[in-house]
Formats: structure tokens, C-alpha cells, sequence
């Protein structure tokens, strides 16, 4: 079994005429280590996929499990711990707290799970300077620039013992160069073990994943086979 | 790629042998765009022809031949290098032209087409992205090369996403009636009708 399952996930937003179908019979398996772009034009639902993936939302219909549990079945407190310790949230708009420095957004989770504050620092830290933005440590969120605030939420996403890593447009504000090292960065906590799903509309930013899934109106449509070899790149009279 | 001013701007440092003209050029371009010895000779033949290099009479063996840049030549290169390629003329591009066969077909589903085009793109950008992973902090030139590759491809899928959008909103509310673009744009960009 893999580490996040949906399995015939549905989801509808209000009722009657209004009702919208943000999701529809979605079925997903993401395992450790593995990295998952999903893909889809405004409004398919990306977004909708990721937070109920996270549990911050439940679905109308169809069943979520993470790490072999269902969620559906787990208390308040058992979802709060496995959103503390197990998930790494990089959200849309960042959601850093204001009153707090990079570093201290960086390292709060740590803390809140028990870890010793200087430990704690001490990875977050290390975090933001793979980011390229160890010196930006002692900044409150209102003294950086967007792509500086998007490094932060990803330090924090990745920081600690975390299994599974949801980051909705991870490189909205980014440059390339500054994508390419959010990509590497996910991608390194993939080899450490975590599996992670990368909402994106950026082809660049999905062609690091395993997978490239497509949604549109709610479905998955299709999605990429698994990598094949690179050879036929290199082969003479391939390339255009 | 002009193989003609990249082998010039390989001869600019110092004169070379065939053999060594093609290993230089794979290494510089990151091997993206592997080169067969008949080409090299071929190309040197002409350059010499057109007085851009010339070579020592070693014989008929072009093997053994040392190559080297003359002054028409230099002067050639710099100029290659500094006149933009012309991008003024959209490309007859095969995809475009298959969507816009795709859109008046009956019983196709464009939208179909369109996500079966994008795949595939996406995927050729997974085995560009896994080459630089791999091996790009060793080989700067490779680096570049492959950039420009995922930035070629990564145009295609914006385009495709794009006349996804595009049409998905003309069957939401069909096009009143209005004059159609000049019939001289419209050939230009590759419609015939
Ligand atoms: N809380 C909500 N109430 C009602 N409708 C919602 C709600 N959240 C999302 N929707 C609708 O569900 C659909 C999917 O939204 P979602 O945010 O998942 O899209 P997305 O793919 O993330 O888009 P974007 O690329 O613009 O972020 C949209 O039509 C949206 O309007
Ligand atoms: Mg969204």
C-alpha cells in the first residue's frame, strides 16, 4: 500500500444550484520516496486535491488513507498530530506567521512537537540556507520579497522527520534558477523518504516529478508513463 | 544549429584535425547534438570551398589534414554571431497545424488531441530535467543546451494550455459574427481558411 491513497475521492462545494463538482471519482497513490506533479488548467480542483489529501478537508465521498490509516476514521487529536508531524504544507498564499522571523516560521513546527529550540533552530537553519536564504534568518515576513517568503514556506514544509510533503505552486513568485532549487529541494526530501504531491501549472517544475498527473473539470484525465530511458534524447537524427 | 560557424568558431582558437573538430564540438554542446564524422568532412569541404579555412596539402587523406581559420573566415564568424536569427517568420509548425486539423474534423475531440500532445511534451521534459539532474553541475555547456531545450518544450505546453482555455470558452459562448483577420495575416501565420 502506498504512503497517501484516495481512493474514489469526490468532492462538492455547496448545494443545490450552486453546487460546484471541485472533484470527481479521484484515485491517487503516492509512495515514499516518490514525487507527484499534478497538473490542470484554474479551477480543476488542484488545490481542493491537496488539502483534502492534507485533511484539511474532508471529502464528500471516497476514502483517504496516510501512512496505512484512513483519516476519515481518525479522532480531531490524531488528525492534528499527523498534520504536525507527518505532513509538510507549502500553501498557495505561503501562510507564514507575521509575527514571527523566517527562522522562527521555519523551526515552530519542530517545537510544537517537543523538539528543544535550539535543536530545532539549528534545522531550520540548515533549511533556509539550501534555500539560498540563510541570510534572511532574522526577517519578518513583511521584510521579504515574494519568491524570499516562498523559500520560507518551503523550509518549513520540508524541516523534521516529515513522510509527506504538499506544496500547491511551490514556485508561483520564483525565477527559474530559484524554481530549479525548490525542485532539487523537494526532490532531496524524496530521496530521504518522503512522498510528495507538487501542484503546478509550470510544465518545467513538473517535468522533476515521477509523475505528472493531469486533472480538468474535477477528473484526472490522464497522466505521463513511468521515466523512460534518456537514451533516445542522444540518439542522431531524434532530435528536432 | 549551424554546424558550419560552430566548427569556424572551434578553428578561431587554433588549427585542427577533423577528428578533433567533432570530439570538441560534442563536448561543448554538452553532446545534445551528436555529430557524424562524414558531416564534419562534408562541412569542411565547403568552408574551404568558400575560402573560410584552409588546409595544409598533407596529401588526400583528410584525416590527416590540419584545418585552419583565414581572414574571410573570422570575419564571418563575427558576423554570425551578431546577426539575430530570424524569428520575425512563425514556423510552419507541425503541431499548431495539426490542432487546427483536429478542431474542424468531425468525431475528434480536440480537447483529446491537445492532452494527448501535451503528455507527451511533458514527458520528453521529464527526460530532459532527469539528464540535468544527473548530470548538469559537471557540464556547464550541457547545462545551457538542456535549458534551452526544457524552454522550447515548455513553450509548447503553454501553447497548447493556452488553445485549450481558448477553446473551451469559444464552445461556452459561440463567436458572433465579425471580420475575419486579412486574408495576408491569416496566411502568414500558416490558416488557409
Ligand atoms: N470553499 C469553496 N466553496 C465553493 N467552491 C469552491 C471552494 N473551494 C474551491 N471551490 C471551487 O472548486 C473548484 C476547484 O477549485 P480549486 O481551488 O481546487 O482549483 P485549482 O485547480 O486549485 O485552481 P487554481 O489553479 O486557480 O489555484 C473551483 O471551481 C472553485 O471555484
Ligand atoms: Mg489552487
Amino acid at each position: 500500500m502506498s504512503f497517501l491513497e484516495l481512493r474514489n475521492v469526490s468532492k462538492a462545494y455547496g448545494t443545490g444550484s450552486a453546487e460546484v463538482h471541485a472533484l470527481a471519482n479521484i484515485d491517487l497513490s503516492v509512495d515514499r520516496g516518490a514525487l507527484v506533479a499534478v497538473m490542470g488548467p484554474s479551477g480543476s480542483g488542484k488545490s481542493t486535491l491537496l488539502t483534502i489529501a492534507g485533511t484539511l478537508e474532508e471529502p464528500t465521498d471516497g476514502e483517504v488513507t496516510i501512512g496505512g490509516s484512513a483519516v476519515g476514521t481518525m479522532s480531531r487529536n490524531e488528525k492534528a498530530r499527523l498534520r504536525r508531524r507527518t505532513i509538510g504544507y507549502v500553501f498557495q498564499d505561503f501562510n507564514l506567521l507575521p509575527g514571527l522571523t523566517a527562522a522562527e516560521n521555519v523551526s515552530l513546527p519542530l517545537e510544537l512537537d517537543g523538539m528543544r529550540t535550539r535543536r530545532a533552530h539549528a534545522a531550520g537553519m540548515a533549511a533556509l540556507e539550501e534555500l539560498g536564504i540563510g541570510d534572511r534568518a532574522t526577517h519578518y515576513p513583511d521584510e521579504l520579497s515574494g519568491g524570499e517568503r516562498q523559500r520560507v514556506a518551503i523550509a518549513r514544509a520540508v524541516v523534521g522527520e516529515r513522510h509527506l510533503l504538499l506544496a500547491d505552486e511551490p514556485s508561483g513568485a520564483l525565477d527559474s534558477a530559484n524554481g530549479e532549487a525548490v525542485m532539487r529541494t523537494i526532490l532531496a526530501a524524496c530521496h530521504r523518504g518522503v512522498a510528495a504531491v507538487v501542484v503546478t501549472h509550470d510544465a518545467q517544475l513538473a517535468s522533476w516529478a515521477d509523475r505528472v498527473v493531469f486533472l480538468r473539470d474535477g477528473h484526472v484525465v490522464d497522466q505521463t508513463m513511468p521515466p523512460q530511458s534518456t537514451e533516445s534524447l542522444l540518439t542522431p537524427g531524434q532530435s528536432q | 544549429m549551424s554546424v558550419r560557424h560552430a566548427l569556424l568558431a572551434l578553428l578561431s582558437e587554433e588549427p585542427k584535425y577533423g577528428l578533433k573538430l567533432r570530439q570538441e564540438f560534442e563536448a561543448q554542446t554538452g553532446e545534445v547534438w551528436p555529430l557524424n564524422v562524414g558531416q564534419v568532412y562534408t562541412t569542411l569541404q565547403r568552408l574551404e570551398r568558400d575560402g573560410l579555412i584552409e588546409s595544409d596539402d598533407a596529401g588526400e587523406d583528410e584525416r590527416q589534414k590540419t584545418f585552419r581559420i583565414t581572414s574571410g573566415g573570422e570575419a564571418e564568424l563575427a558576423n554570425w554571431l551578431r546577426t539575430p536569427p530570424d524569428l520575425s517568420l512563425p514556423p510552419r509548425d507541425e503541431l499548431v497545424i495539426k490542432i487546427l486539423v483536429a478542431l474542424h474534423l468531425p468525431g475528434v475531440n480536440v480537447h483529446d488531441v491537445i492532452q494527448l500532445h501535451r503528455r507527451y511534451v511533458v514527458e520528453l521534459m521529464q527526460q530532459w530535467t532527469r539528464l540535468k539532474e544527473e548530470e548538469a553541475d559537471s557540464d556547464l555547456g550541457f547545462a545551457l543546451a538542456v535549458d534551452a531545450e526544457l524552454f522550447r518544450l515548455d513553450s509548447v505546453v503553454r501553447w497548447l494550455d493556452t488553445a485549450d482555455g481558448r477553446l473551451k470558452r469559444a464552445s461556452a459562448e459561440p463567436p458572433t459574427e465579425t471580420s475575419s483577420p486579412r486574408p495576408r495575416l491569416r496566411r502568414r501565420v500558416g490558416i488557409n481558411r
